[in-house]
């Protein structure tokens, strides 16, 4: 009964909160163009939906590309930093430089120089993304038991059956942590990088469309297009949370 | 089959884990090595195991029985299996990490998990099984590749009364069976006597061989009520008494 509750509790409260705010947009007369109640919003989408459902898709397209080259880049730069501790010493400071640095202040740079609109994208994406990926596999690749490395040692494992066979399997749990963070991170990095390229860009995401609809003051729009945004995190969030728990339950279960 | 000679470990933090550590070890000998916490007794099997190299002294091994991979068999303190294998592909690893194929080594991870009691188990994962049968398919993994030597770093410390006993049983029984040479590491006074042929009591930190006994405790059902097993429990907390340093 409880857990029922507890489960219904997050849509009970949108609906209470969306009512609430509808009640207030029509109860002080306020003008769609300073804030549109849910209903102008869902109008909007409605009326405009062809569009935003391809600006959704080009946004998403970003969004996955950009997680997918973070997982490369993120697993790759663990791997050898476990596999080396000059590299590591050599590289983790600029990682961190680069998770620290605004992507807003880099964007500009990466759509003068990367020529394909496609690709500046998803490579300013990318900076955002891997830093979870690569911290949580480095530290999931560290935390593997010293007892089985022993083993391995005593089997005469080479460090390639280590990896492959150990440490790169220890470290999944950690991984999939890091993979859900990057996950959402992958689509606010989409996000910024189609606000700072504007029309210079691919000209067809949501956050493109967002920037049009402001200079245009079609404000419901603007609200249809943020809604789909944090629906699209959702989403991510929960499909990936999703993935983390049939994998280890697949690995470990009985 | 092997013999230390003075053989001591200091870490770099300037603890002294053993000082001057020497006893020969003949094939086919179960040797419980006691002592109390951090005497350096788990630091000694570090050592024969190769995974440490001793700070002075030397271990020497008789020509034949110089060991190469997959000679020592190890067995830890807690189980240390591959959570997402099956029991059978943990007792395949050690196999496997040296090429052996699925095919040729079937037939020693069956038998290695019959000799601990698990064929049904082969299938379950870690998960699935008790603490005590986790520690039975870390043994299994241990005698997959039939060592010559058997190293047990506390292995029954962490389970209950009851499948500690059993276990014992079975290890004393498999040791008599296969003749296997053991060292086992444990700071139980009761396990060191009923299991070893011979015990060699180490003193507190810095570990030093303060007693080498050879027990002849008759086999069969009543080993741990003989008279023999408490004369040896007795005389080993005497040693203890007088090596131990004086607490208030």
């Amino acid at each position: 009964m409880t857990k029922t509750i507890e489960r219904i509790a997050p849509f009970a409260f949108g609906l209470a909160a969306l009512g609430f705010w509808q009640g207030l947009v029509w109860a002080l007369g306020v003008p769609s163009y300073v804030l549109p109640g849910p209903i102008a919003i869902i109008q909007a989408y409605l009326d405009d939906h062809a569009v935003l459902d391809s600006a959704l898709l080009s946004t998403l397209s970003v969004t996955v590309a950009a997680l997918l080259g973070a997982t490369i880049i993120g697993v790759a730069l663990a791997v050898a930093m476990a596999a080396s501790r000059l590299f590591r010493a050599a590289i983790q400071p600029w990682a961190v430089i680069l998770q620290v640095t605004p992507v807003v202040a880099i964007a500009p740079f990466i759509i003068i120089w990367v020529n394909q609109p496609f690709l500046a994208l998803v490579v300013c994406a990318v900076i955002v993304a891997f830093f979870p990926i690569l911290s949580s596999t480095a530290a999931g690749l560290a935390a593997t038991p010293p007892e089985l490395q022993d083993l391995f040692r005593l089997n005469g494992a080479t460090r390639w059956q280590t990896l492959i066979l150990l440490s790169l399997p220890s470290a999944l749990p950690s991984f999939l942590t890091g993979l859900r963070v990057s996950g959402t991170l992958a689509l606010v990095g989409a996000v910024v990088a189609e606000f700072v390229a504007g029309s210079g860009g691919f000209a067809s995401g949501l956050a493109y469309r967002i920037i049009e609809a402001s200079y245009r003051l079609e404000i419901p729009r603007m609200f249809a297009a943020l809604v789909l945004l944090g629906l699209s995190g959702i989403v991510i969030y929960t499909a990936l949370g999703w993935l983390e728990a049939v994998l280890l339950h697949r690995r470990d279960g009985a | 089959m092997f013999s230390l000679r003075e053989v001591a470990k200091t870490y770099p933090n300037a603890t002294i884990a053993l000082e001057s550590v020497t006893a020969g070890f003949e094939p086919g000998e179960f040797v419980a090595l006691l002592g109390p916490s951090g005497c350096g007794k788990s630091t000694l099997l570090r050592l024969l195991a190769g995974l440490e190299e001793p700070s002075a002294g030397r271990i020497e091994w008789d020509k034949a029985a110089r060991p190469g991979p997959g000679d020592i068999g190890f067995v830890f303190q807690d189980a240390t299996l591959l959570p997402w294998a099956t029991a059978a592909d943990n007792v395949y690893l050690p196999l496997r990490l040296r090429g052996r194929t699925r095919d040729e080594a079937a037939p020693l991870v069956t038998a290695a998990l019959a000799q601990v009691g698990l064929s049904d188990f082969a299938q379950v994962k870690p998960r699935g099984l008790s603490g005590g049968m986790r520690m039975r398919v870390s043994i299994a993994r241990a005698l997959v590749s039939d060592p010559m030597l058997l190293l047990m770093d506390e292995p029954f410390a962490a389970l209950d009364e009851f499948t500690r006993h059993k276990l014992q049983d079975d290890l004393h029984a498999l040791w008599r069976r296969s003749g296997k040479t053991i060292v086992f590491v444990t700071h139980s006074i009761y396990e060191a006597a009923y299991l070893a042929n011979r015990i060699l009591v180490l003193s507190p930190r810095p570990g030093r061989v303060a007693a080498d006994l050879r027990p002849a405790i008759p086999e069969g059902p009543h080993r741990r009520s003989s008279g023999a097993y408490t004369d040896l429990v007795a005389e080993i907390t005497d040693t203890f008494k007088r090596v131990m340093p004086e607490h208030d």
